[in-house]
């Protein structure tokens, strides 16, 4: 039983170390996306919003040859700090923090460039810093934003393929997860067990984007 | 005191233009800008607070140099001491009435004076409340509050009153006298109402297509002719009625209805909506004494 549980607990253990982590990152990341006047900003914006268009396994591929041990940055990680991201859940981490960039980085982004200017130029004139402005007056009031970024990576994590199974290499007991078990679980023809992947993932998503569309509807009308 | 020169490419509907300014305010000057829109009456107030910076600029204010293009001095927004009340009154809409007030407070000092001022502008009892649970007229109260709490060296007041009703715009144009005499500082009011002006300002500015075109008291600047009046409001004309040989004119001064006669020539260049001068020449009016009790 617990074989069968294992992939469903790895994969929201992959979804919630990878939310924190892309909400530490991307929050300064949409911040300077949204604020900065470096003509630099557009290559970074170009690239975080890439992984929407290309091809999970393009991704999956250029972190597996990456991150091989035959190749320099591979060699080097394993060599210098004993880390093997290959096939590993550090693997599983790093691709899909890439791949879900854009789910926490974009509606954030969206809600700092909607945000009014003119209570940002109020909290300088009284003489609150850059920082202080950006977690006594922006913050509080781009919460729908902040909510949407972390249910779509937490929700979009859940559902990831591609990258996943290049790079995590779709081990049982280590780098399996929910998605990639139902793949197996098929090709092995156990249909019983894929369908039971299948249901859960279903029924957790729906509860996930249920519950954001509902709460989010409610943090909005506090303003 | 407070010296300010400042030129900046604008960009108008006309196109491209240039505003040039030159200020000397005394201490304690009380000084309004009055122009059309689009005249540069904002920008200035935006570049002396250190919002916008200018292509050259020199702003002094009481010896302090904040702005020295040629020498590549810029003080930041925060290091100016600026309180800033625009038009839409900027209060933080997640944070209650006193949590609005006490963002703005530096020291403990500043946290002490928070109730004073609250009982002072007819806050008590709004504490709690959020900025969208109040009036136009309240919400101005506590953006004026707010913008002293920070204990500034100017007050710059960008059309404050514009987005409210007759009635509120009196009283707070009372409130922002009754601020001026408890305070002292130095502030700079933007305003299109005439009568706004009159009733604030010691020194008015008139900017258009950014260059000052007249400056001096509100009576030297918008009254022309010579009168020796000894009784003079400023008021809008909300009617006029033909009557036989004159014309009966319906005003309103200082949100007081009054009635006056006036003849074909005065009426040459007024109408509907006319700002005037009304002014009595010498003569004596029954003073009696009103009764309190």
């Amino acid at each position: 039983m617990f074989g069968v549980i294992q992939p469903l607990l790895l994969t929201f253990k992959l979804a919630f170390v990878v939310t924190v982590i892309l909400f530490v990152i991307g929050l300064p990341l949409a911040y300077w996306i949204s604020f900065s006047k470096s003509k630099f900003k557009y290559i970074v914006e170009t690239l975080v919003t890439m992984p929407l268009v290309l091809p999970p396994t393009v991704i999956g591929f250029y972190l597996l040859i990456a991150f091989s041990p035959q190749y320099f940055l591979g060699h080097f990680l394993e060599s210098a700090f004993g880390l093997r991201v290959v096939f590993s859940f550090t693997g599983l981490v790093i691709g899909s923090v890439i791949f879900s960039l854009p789910f926490m980085v974009n509606p954030i982004k969206a809600g700092l460039q909607g945000f009014s200017s003119t209570l940002i130029e109020a909290s300088y004139c009284l003489g609150k810093s850059g920082r202080q402005t950006l977690f006594a007056v922006i913050l509080p009031n781009i919460r729908p934003a902040l909510f949407t970024g972390i249910v779509m990576a937490f929700a979009h994590t859940i559902g990831e393929f591609g990258v996943v199974l290049m790079i995590g290499g779709n081990i049982p007991g280590q780098t399996q997860l929910a998605s990639t078990a139902i793949y197996s679980e098929v090709e092995a023809l156990n249909y019983d067990t894929a369908g039971l992947y299948a249901l859960v993932l279903v029924i957790i998503s729906f509860m996930v984007l249920f519950t954001f569309y509902y709460l989010n509807r409610r943090v909005v009308k506090i303003f | 005191m407070v010296k300010f020169q400042i030129k900046q490419k604008m960009h108008t509907p006309q196109g491209e233009q240039w505003l040039e300014v030159d200020i000397h305010l005394a201490q304690n000057d009380f000084v309004s800008f009055f122009g059309p829109s689009g005249a540069g009456k904002t920008t200035v107030l935006r570049v002396l607070a250190g919002l916008a910076m200018p292509q050259e600029g020199y702003i002094e204010v009481d010896g302090e140099i904040w702005l020295d293009s040629r020498r590549g001095i810029n003080r930041s927004v925060q290091e100016r001491k600026v309180g800033f009340v625009s038009q839409d009154n900027s209060l933080f809409p997640h944070m209650t009435i006193r949590q609005n007030l006490e963002y703005a407070c530096r020291s403990k000092e500043d946290f002490n004076t928070v109730e004073e001022w609250m009982a002072v502008m007819g806050l008590k009892g709004l504490e709690t409340q959020r900025p969208a649970q109040l009036s136009g007229g309240q919400k101005q109260r506590a953006a004026l509050v707010r913008a002293l709490l920070c204990k500034p060296q100017i007050l710059l007041l960008d059309e404050p009153l514009s987005d409210l009703d007759a009635l509120s715009r009196l009283t707070l144009q009372d409130e922002i006298i009754k601020i001026y005499q408890k305070t002292k500082l130095t502030t700079i009011l933007v305003s299109h109402e005439l009568p706004e002006v009159f009733k604030l300002s010691k020194k008015v500015f008139v900017i258009d297509n950014g260059r000052i075109i007249k400056s001096g008291t509100p009576q030297e600047v918008f009254v022309n002719s010579d009168l020796s009046g000894k009784f003079q409001f400023t008021g809008e004309i909300l009617e006029i009625q033909k009557e036989g040989v004159l014309n009966i004119l319906t005003l309103n001064i200082g949100n007081h209805i009054t009635k006056v006669i006036a003849s074909d020539e005065e009426l040459v260049d007024l109408s509907v909506g006319s700002k005037i001068i009304v002014a009595a020449k010498a003569f004596n009016p029954i003073i009696l004494k009103v009764k309190t009790t």
